[in-house]
């Protein structure tokens, strides 16, 4: 048996149940795990000792009434930080944000604490979840715990190697062009972006409002299962929430046994492909084949144009959801203002770092004067045709798989260039532009020992059917077993 | 869009009411310039007759019933403002 920051929800679930563990022990191993290896790893970017352990001591006291709340009930969960957490700071990893805290639960908060999920801490991303390695935080990076001189992928790089490290049992991140699936690939645990709409945003710190969702990332297919049970589903809060009905997605893994159609689209196996990576998604897909799957190759002709799409679509809605940081209601407000309009320029041009700063600058100009039906209009034109390829591709399969990342968790330092860095993920943003759910799961390693993921992406509304095909991946290799030596 | 645009680092920076510096103006012209002329490949795609797509999933009349609920109490509110006094945010004078 695994030490007890290693195990899974579903494990350790049992062990609670059975009491031969109580939740105020589970969470003191994560803290003391937590505190071994921050100095190294940097995953939060704040941990509440306090009030962890009260929530703990909470979930045993319930359970020793008989009331106890179900399979989180006392599990230590970790929250990226642009999630709020009531009374708790909320940062986005920004400058702008540093002495914020939250006067309310996000509606996945409060579906979490409603389940009896320890919160013990916020985790590091890249400032207001923009970039593919969390450099770019005002608290510093995350180390990828496979490799402490690499990154552990981004936007919610800490979400990933917080569990990757043993620091929390499953976490949530937030996927706005593969900020929950690339992290998750580089730091070899399962990420699952939902479909647009299944988990309301309300308490999340928005970026692009048209793309944004929230996930878990967790150690097995079935504990992204649990978590995804707790905070799936309609929310008056969020207007884009969608109301369908929510089934168990842990009860439906069991359920669902295939044999399903997989389609390999072939954009995604081209130049910049990793050969290692290759190689290891080729393997994947010949295990589905070998358990009775049918692979047909398809095309998403439009696959070379998610990109820029993205990056004008996204950058606009950012530019217009960071107006609201003016230094006025919240947030940081300058001291060298000369009037109240220089305060806006001065507190935006403080509290934002370099990234953060080329998006909104990006974003203003497609959406400027003259250049709006040249940029923002056509994007989400071309938005429609990219969806298109994917329901079109749908008619004959069940589901895709590709590579989750071009290349695995590259060095801390090494992608200076911001082009260079978009190119991380080309992958992973179609996905978000049409809306739909998808999943990464470990895949192997390279030679030098670094984590490969494999995405698999489903139709919409369709996670009950991913997860099962995820699993069926996972429940044929031990690559959800191993953990890195820290 | 058929022609290099030309992103006026000024304008733009003005339009976004973000302070740049010199050596900020400098960078982001030229890294976004790479950016753009890699986005000006999106003019090749035939979009005749495309609708656009706001959202994945079109939702529409999204109402909420008119019932009247509490909100967030005013101190909560502030707990995060800058400056404030009297249940008021302050602000620098702006009117002369």
């Amino acid at each position: 048996m695994s030490a007890l920051h290693f195990q899974t929800i579903a494990a350790l679930a049992d062990q609670l149940a059975e009491k031969k563990l109580s939740a105020k022990e589970l969470t003191q191993a994560v803290l003391a795990r937590t505190k071994a290896t921050e100095p190294r790893v940097h995953a939060f970017n704040f941990f509440d000792e306090a009030d962890a352990l009260f929530g703990a001591v909470a979930s045993d006291t319930r359970r020793a009434a008989g009331l106890a709340l179900g399979p989180l009930d006392g599990i230590p969960l970790g929250l990226k930080d642009v999630i709020a957490v009531k009374d708790q700071p909320l940062t986005a990893s920004s400058k702008m944000l540093a002495n914020f805290v939250s006067p309310y639960d996000a509606t996945v908060t409060t579906k979490l604490k409603a389940a009896g999920a320890v919160l013990h801490g916020r985790l590091n991303c890249d400032e207001f979840a923009m970039g593919s390695s969390t450099e770019n935080s005002a608290t510093g990076p995350t180390a990828n715990p496979w490799d402490l001189a690499r990154v552990p992928g981004g936007s919610s790089g800490g979400s990933a190697a917080a569990l990757a490290a043993g620091s929390a049992i499953a976490t949530l991140g937030s996927d706005t062009g593969g900020s929950i699936r690339q992290p998750a690939a580089f730091c070899g645990v399962v990420g699952l972006k939902p479909t647009y709409g299944l988990v309301s945003r309300f308490g999340l710190i928005a970026y692009a409002s048209s793309l944004d969702q929230i996930g878990p990332f967790a150690r097995t297919v079935e504990d992204a299962a649990i978590v995804l049970n707790a905070i799936a589903g309609h929310d008056e809060r969020d207007s884009t929430s969608f109301r369908t009905a929510i089934p168990d997605y842990r009860a439906e893994l069991a359920k669902r046994r295939g044999p399903w159609k997989l389609g390999i689209p072939r954009e995604y196996f081209g130049e910049g492909l990793d050969p290692e990576i290759g190689a290891a998604v080729e393997r994947a897909v010949a295990f589905y084949q070998s358990q009775g799957c049918e692979i047909r190759e398809v095309s998403l002709p439009h696959t070379q144009y998610c990109l820029d799409t993205y990056y004008i679509i996204a950058t606009a809605e950012a530019s217009s959801n960071l107006a609201r940081y003016d230094g006025i209601r919240y947030g940081h407000r300058s001291k060298n203002a000369k009037d109240v309009v220089d305060l806006y320029f001065q507190s935006r041009a403080e509290g934002f770092g370099a990234e953060v700063k080329r998006r909104i600058i990006l974003g203003t100009y497609v959406l400027s004067s003259g250049y709006y039906d040249a940029f923002y209009l056509r994007a989400q034109k071309v938005r429609t045709l990219i969806r298109q390829d994917f329901l079109n591709a749908y008619k004959e399969v069940d589901a895709l798989i590709t590579p989750t990342s071009p290349i695995p968790a590259f060095k801390l330092g090494e992608k200076s260039d911001p082009l260079a860095m978009y190119l991380c993920d080309i992958y992973t943003i179609g996905v978000n532009l049409a809306g739909l759910p998808a999943i990464s799961v470990p895949c192997g390693f390279t030679k030098s020992q670094l984590p490969i993921g494999v995405q698999l992406i489903g139709q919409p509304f369709q996670e009950a059917n991913l997860l099962a095909i995820a699993q069926a991946y996972e429940r044929g290799h031990e690559w959800s077993t191993k953990n890195p030596n820290l | 869009m058929s022609s290099a645009p030309q992103l006026n680092i000024d304008h733009v920076a003005k339009l976004a009411r973000l302070a740049l510096t010199p050596e900020e103006k400098a960078q982001f012209a030229a890294q976004l310039g790479s950016v753009l002329h890699h986005i000006e490949q999106l003019a090749k795609v035939d979009v005749t007759g495309v609708e656009p797509s706001a959202h994945a999933f079109a939702v529409h009349n999204v109402w909420q019933d008119d019932v009247a609920r509490a909100g967030l109490p005013v101190a909560d509110a502030l707990r995060n403002a800058p400056a404030h006094r009297e249940n008021m945010i302050v602000v620098p004078k702006v009117v002369e």
